[in-house]
């Protein structure tokens, strides 16, 4: 979302549900219409870059799953008689490490882990974050208590997090994406509470209130559901965020431990030899471009087809 | 306006008691004897008792976390377990560095950020916006560590054309100094720099279209005029959101490009504390952070209600 762009209070990118609501006062328009859906696919499908993000996605998204098949060697595999090969080497098509180890079984298995981190992290931002977002933006009351809990995590910026958790539990990839993850709720609290706060103002909400609907029931029939969007192009963007953050973890020993693969221990390893063999930190390096470069134009590419005025501000 | 102030004042005075208990109970959080933390070499059970009287670690635990709150006010943060250095004097001469770092990557993110903004607002539909637009996608891609290793890699090794590690005092030699964070501060500026510019381009576009640009032009203005003060006001607008929102990012951006680059800053001292086991340190590291981190958005809220007007009587964002 467009945060503070200085001129016009924050907006938030979804579709007014209010005509669909107005039509059958009181009857849930059960989340995103049918013709809505089709409308945001269809404009989804007209952006090339789009297209191209959701390739790269599904393409990486593929070998993560299928690594252990399509990889040549285990990423763990030495080759001593073959250290330092260049890319194009045959048998090894990526080049090989200052152990002989194959870049690109390293990469694919790198890759698993990245995705794994960025999955775990979204998914403890959305955990924490929609409830609260929900509460925050539905009772009055909560506000002010989830504002400042949100600005204490704030206060905690990401690396500082990892800095703590791993001092506190040990460094691993469970902690980086913890930490990942908390550093996220943050803005996903904010949009969702944006969302809410919009919705409950809607005709179809105050219809359902009339109707008898429990607090609990507005929320998960009426706002969720509508609030869904939101929630989808802030878990696009900050999935890209996480596996970023996950690299750098790593790379500073912070995140997933040696020998385990990752795109960021192997930048790590890769900078003493950087000089003889530049490959080691280039091809990880690209690795970690492409996919986080897959993902950012998916979420730009949702975000515009989900955003009503048709054009990205 | 002034109970504007009040309330932010009153809302970072909490947030910054609750981020001390935060601090405080992480470091109780630790596995095991926290004496043995703080212990560092010496681990025999007279040395344990004596910094367990020292640290009061016996006491309760409201009494333990108000002597934290009152040392750490009066800038007793305790001392390295490892070089005994106050963790305070640590700070005096890490934070310089780091400090000077952010300033300059931020110059560099505001110089790249704001023209490339203004470029893909003004020239919209044209390919200067579709590179800026390109720029900015990979800027927010390229994780800023690599960067820093290719910069080394083909900028430092290959060329020779800047140092790839190591730092000089501004005080000592300015020029080899501002040489020595040329990289660094590209490096760490260029993912800020993404993010500068797709706010610089969406508040300019809101305002390209908005009453009173229209009323300018009316007038007869001329549109460099036209975009020249409208950019002007609008990219300070744009920077003093971005400090405030991006500062979290700026802090952990800033650990690794010191740790890519040698920099003996913030970023070193809290990862070599990290690996040494340095509690104090650490504990040290996390609380000024998180004080900075509250105060600086304190300050960056109240030059956003000078600049904008809506802000304070609209009320209290949160």
């Amino acid at each position: 979302m467009t945060q503070t762009s200085g001129t016009t209070p924050p907006e938030t990118p979804t579709v007014e549900p209010s005509v669909a609501g107005l039509a059958t006062m009181g009857t849930p328009p059960g989340g995103e219409t049918a013709p809505r859906r089709g409308r945001v696919w269809r404009r989804l499908r007209r952006n090339p870059l789009g297209v191209v993000g959701a390739l790269i996605l599904a393409i990486s998204i593929a070998t993560a799953l299928l690594a252990p098949l399509l990889a040549p060697y285990s990423p763990a595999a030495v080759h001593f008689d073959a250290p330092f090969q260049p890319p194009g080497t045959v048998g090894f098509g990526l080049g090989t490490d200052d152990l002989g180890r194959d870049l690109l079984s390293r990469i694919l298995f790198g890759l698993r882990a990245s995705l794994e981190v960025g999955v775990l992290a979204v998914v403890v931002a959305l955990a924490v974050g929609v409830p609260l977002g929900l509460a925050a933006g539905y009772f009055r009351a909560l506000d002010a208590v989830i504002s400042r809990f949100t600005d204490l995590m704030l206060a905690f910026p990401f690396l500082i997090l990892a800095v703590g958790l791993a001092a506190i539990r040990g460094a691993s990839l469970g902690n980086a994406a913890l930490a990942i993850g908390i550093s996220q709720i943050p803005g996903m609290i904010r949009v969702v509470r944006s969302e809410t706060l919009r919705l409950k103002e809607l005709d179809f909400v105050a219809a359902s209130v009339v109707d008898g609907a429990g607090d609990l029931s507005v929320l998960a029939r009426h706002i969720l559901p509508n609030a869904l969007s939101a929630v989808i192009v802030q878990a696009t963007v900050a999935i890209p965020v996480a596996i970023l953050g996950e690299a750098v973890l790593s790379f500073l020993g912070l995140g997933i431990q040696p020998p385990d693969p990752s795109l960021g221990t192997m930048l790590a390893e890769a900078q003493q030899y950087a000089a003889r063999a530049p490959w080691t930190a280039i091809v990880p390096g690209l690795a970690i471009v492409v996919v986080t470069l897959g993902f950012n134009l998916f979420g730009d590419a949702l975000r515009d087809a989900l955003d009503p005025r048709g054009s990205r501000r | 306006m002034r109970s504007y102030l009040l309330s932010r004042l009153w809302q970072s005075a909490v947030t910054l008691v609750l981020a001390t208990i935060v601090v405080f109970l992480g470091v109780r959080a630790l596995p095991g004897d926290p004496a043995l933390a703080f212990a560092g070499e010496e681990r025999d059970p007279a040395s344990l008792a004596a910094i367990r009287a020292k640290y009061g670690f016996d006491d309760s635990l409201l009494l333990q976390y108000w002597r934290f709150v009152s040392k750490s006010l009066t800038g007793d943060l305790g001392r390295s377990t490892r070089t005994n250095i106050p963790v305070t004097d640590m700070l005096a001469s890490a934070l310089p560095v780091t400090i000077e770092l952010s300033a300059l990557a931020l110059g560099v993110a505001i110089v790249i950020g704001v023209g490339a903004g203004v470029v893909a607002a003004v020239r919209r539909g044209r390919p200067a916006e579709w590179a800026a637009n390109a720029l900015a996608l990979l800027g927010l891609s390229i994780p800023n560590f690599w960067l820093g290793l290719m910069a080394i890699l083909y900028l430092s090794v290959a060329t020779g054309l800047f140092p790839a590690s190591g730092f000089v005092s501004f005080f000592e030699d300015p020029i080899s100094n501002l040489h020595h964070l040329v990289l660094p501060a590209v490096v760490l500026g260029t993912g800020l720099a993404a993010v500068v510019m797709r706010q610089t381009r969406s508040s300019m576009l809101e305002a390209l279209g908005a009453d009173y640009i229209r009323t300018a032009r009316a007038k007869g203005l001329g549109p460099q005029t036209v975009i020249g003060v409208h950019a002007l006001r609008n990219s300070l607008v744009v920077v003093v959101t971005i400090l405030g929102l991006q500062l979290g990012g700026l802090i952990s951006g800033a650990v690794v490009t010191e740790r890519i680059f040698g920099l003996p800053g913030f970023g070193k001292m809290t990862l070599d504390a990290v690996f040494q086991r340095d509690y104090p340190v650490i504990q040290g590291v996390v609380l000024v952070t998180a004080t900075a981190y509250i105060v600086i958005n304190f300050l960056v809220d109240l030059t956003y209600s000078l600049i904008d007007p809506r802000i304070r009587l609209a009320g209290v964002p949160s």
